[in-house]
Order: structure tokens, then sequence, then C-alpha cells
């Protein structure tokens, strides 16, 4: 089964689960307090997940590492480098 | 399969006007190596560069040995999938080494790639710039947002099992390499991608380990709307076929 299958089959069982219970007739329904609350559900779980993505990009946003010695470091080995190979005869181009 | 670890690892070096970066990467590689004592021999397949990255390359192997520095050149600009099944078919090694040219990518991981695939014998190691001390130098916020942002989004459509998708340093057992190369069709940063995905569903493991990632000290690094946009085409379209 593809990703968008999988994706589709859980919003279909989740989506009929909740148009079974919220828009039940009159007899079936749940009783008047959890009804209030399933209605606007779908809702409430949209906002939900918006919130979550936009708090777990933001917080690895500002936890991403800066690299600042791995930097120096390479600075470091690139001249290194650059004074070895030329002891090996090897001709660098203008720099 | 048995369990061991590399004999030889065979880096591929694809290279298009890295003629100030080769050398340095090779120096980088030969000390890495040689410093942990591991048996390698690096491909270097440049598609025509016209900045001279093959004399570049032709002097290095005369400095570090034809058995050492393999150039197998391509005439003209191939693309990346092609030029890893270019490179694999001159590999002697059980184990390959892909990575980037332009020193964004140290060779000083790869030791512990290596590491890392012993202790878990892993078909594959990803380097992470996700995880733990991984991370990225020389990105402003916008590129570090997008970077999230669009690393987000993959793993809640594909949950593909590894924290970094789009990265292209990475250690491949040969035969899991040649059997991914003959599965996938992406170009560009979603070809990493699809490497990944396939691998997960072909049953092969994946081990990761934290890399830091210098963005290109020569020559300059591009992330424009094209590449998103076609980053998300690519996105859905493993979304939806995979």
């Amino acid at each position: 089964m593809t990703k968008l299958a999988q994706w589709l089959c859980g919003l279909a069982l989740l989506g009929s689960a909740w148009a079974a219970l919220a828009l039940a007739p009159p007899g079936l329904q749940p009783p008047g307090p959890l009804r209030q609350a399933l209605l606007p559900l779908p809702v409430y779980l949209l906002v939900a997940f918006g919130c979550y993505s936009l708090a777990t990009v933001g917080y690895r946003l500002a936890t991403f590492n800066d690299c600042e010695e791995a930097a120096a470091e390479l600075q470091e080995q690139i001249r290194a480098a650059r004074a070895d190979l030329r002891r090996r005869g090897l001709r660098l181009g203008a720099e | 399969m048995a369990a061991r670890g590399p004999g030889r690892v065979s880096v591929l070096l694809p290279t298009y006007n890295e003629r100030d970066n080769l050398p340095l990467v090779v120096w980088l590689l030969a000390r890495t190596f040689s410093d942990s004592g591991i048996d390698f021999e690096i491909i270097i397949i440049d598609d025509g560069s016209p900045d001279g990255t093959q004399e570049v390359a032709q002097q290095l192997e005369k400095i570090y040995g034809s058995d050492k520095i393999l150039l197998r050149p391509r005439a003209k600009k191939l693309g990346l999938g092609t030029a890893y099944i270019h490179g694999m078919k001159y590999a002697t090694g059980d184990f390959i080494v892909i990575m980037d040219a332009d020193l964004s990518h140290h060779p000083k991981f790869i030791p512990e790639f290596i590491r890392k695939q012993k202790e878990g014998n892993f078909d594959i190691v990803s380097g992470t710039r996700y995880k733990g001390n991984g991370g990225v130098y020389g990105w402003d916020l916008k590129r570090k947002l997008i970077s999230r942002g669009a690393n987000f989004l993959t793993q809640v459509l594909l949950r593909p099992g590894a924290s970094d998708l789009t990265g292209s340093f990475r250690l491949y057992r040969k035969e899991v390499l040649q059997k991914l190369m003959e599965k996938c069709v992406s170009k560009g940063y979603v070809f990493q991608m699809e490497m990944i995905v396939r691998a997960r569903q072909l049953g092969f493991t994946v081990g990761e380990v934290p890399i830091s990632f210098v963005d290109r000290v020569y020559g300059e690094s591009k992330l424009g709307g094209n590449e998103i946009v076609s980053f998300l085409k690519g996105l859905l379209t493993l979304f939806a076929t995979t």
C-alpha cells in the first residue's frame, strides 16, 4: 500500500467513525455534552496538528547546530593540505 | 548476509568544476584512511568540467598512485544517478561511500560510518544533519527554516525511518547500492530521498551518524525556487507511489 493509500484509509476510517457518531439519527445519538464536543472535533484536531507542526519546526529551527568549530577546523586543514600538496608537486591554480 | 565489516572502501566522487576543492578533499580522504588503517580507493567521476578538474585529478593520480585514485571521467554533464552507476563499475571495495566533493562533507566521519556499520551490520549508514551533534555551517535563518520545514513534511508524509533524507553523505554495501540504483529514477534532492525510501521498502537496514555539514567554501551553493518546487514534486510523487 502506498503512503497516500495509507493516509486515505486512515482518514476514511476516522471520518466515517466521526460522521456515524456526530450525524446519527436522534435516537442513537450520544448524550448532549459528548455530542457538543464531538461536532467540532475535526477542526480541533486540525488546529492541534498545525500547532504541533509549528512548534516542532520552530524548536528544531532554534536548536539547529551551527558548526562553527567544524568550519574553523576545516579552514585549518585546508591550509595544511595546500602546503603538503604543494610540497608533493601539485600545481594548484591561482588562489 | 554474513556479519562482516568493510574490507576496502570505494569512495565515489562525482565532480563538476571542482578544481579547487578536489585536491583538498582527496588529501583529507587519504589522510583519514591512512590514519585509521582502512584500505581505500577514490573514484573520480568528472563530467567534462571546463575548469581543468581533470588535469588536477591526473596530478593527484600521480601523487597518490593509480591504485588509490581512479579517474573515470565522462564526456559531459549527465547527472548524479548515472555518475554513481558509472563509478560503481570500477569500484573494487565491498562498501561504497558517496559524498560531495565540495568539502561540505568531511572525510573524518567515514571511520564513524564504518564503526556504525559494524555495530549493527547495517546495509546503509547515512550521515544526518538533524540529529545529535549533527548540524550545518553557513546557512542563514531562511535556509534553515526551509530545510527544517521540508524535513518535517517529509517525515510526516513518508515516515521513512531515517532523519536526513536529502543528505548525500552515505556508506552503502556495494550490492545494496547496485540494487537501489536499478530502482531509483528521481533527480536532485529527491534522488537521495528515494534511495532511502526504496531501501526501506526492500528491507535494507539504515544506521545514522550525526555529521556537520559545512556549506561550500569555494564556489556557490544554490537553493532557489526551482529546487523547492522540484523537491515538492518529488516528495508528492514518492508519497503517491511508494
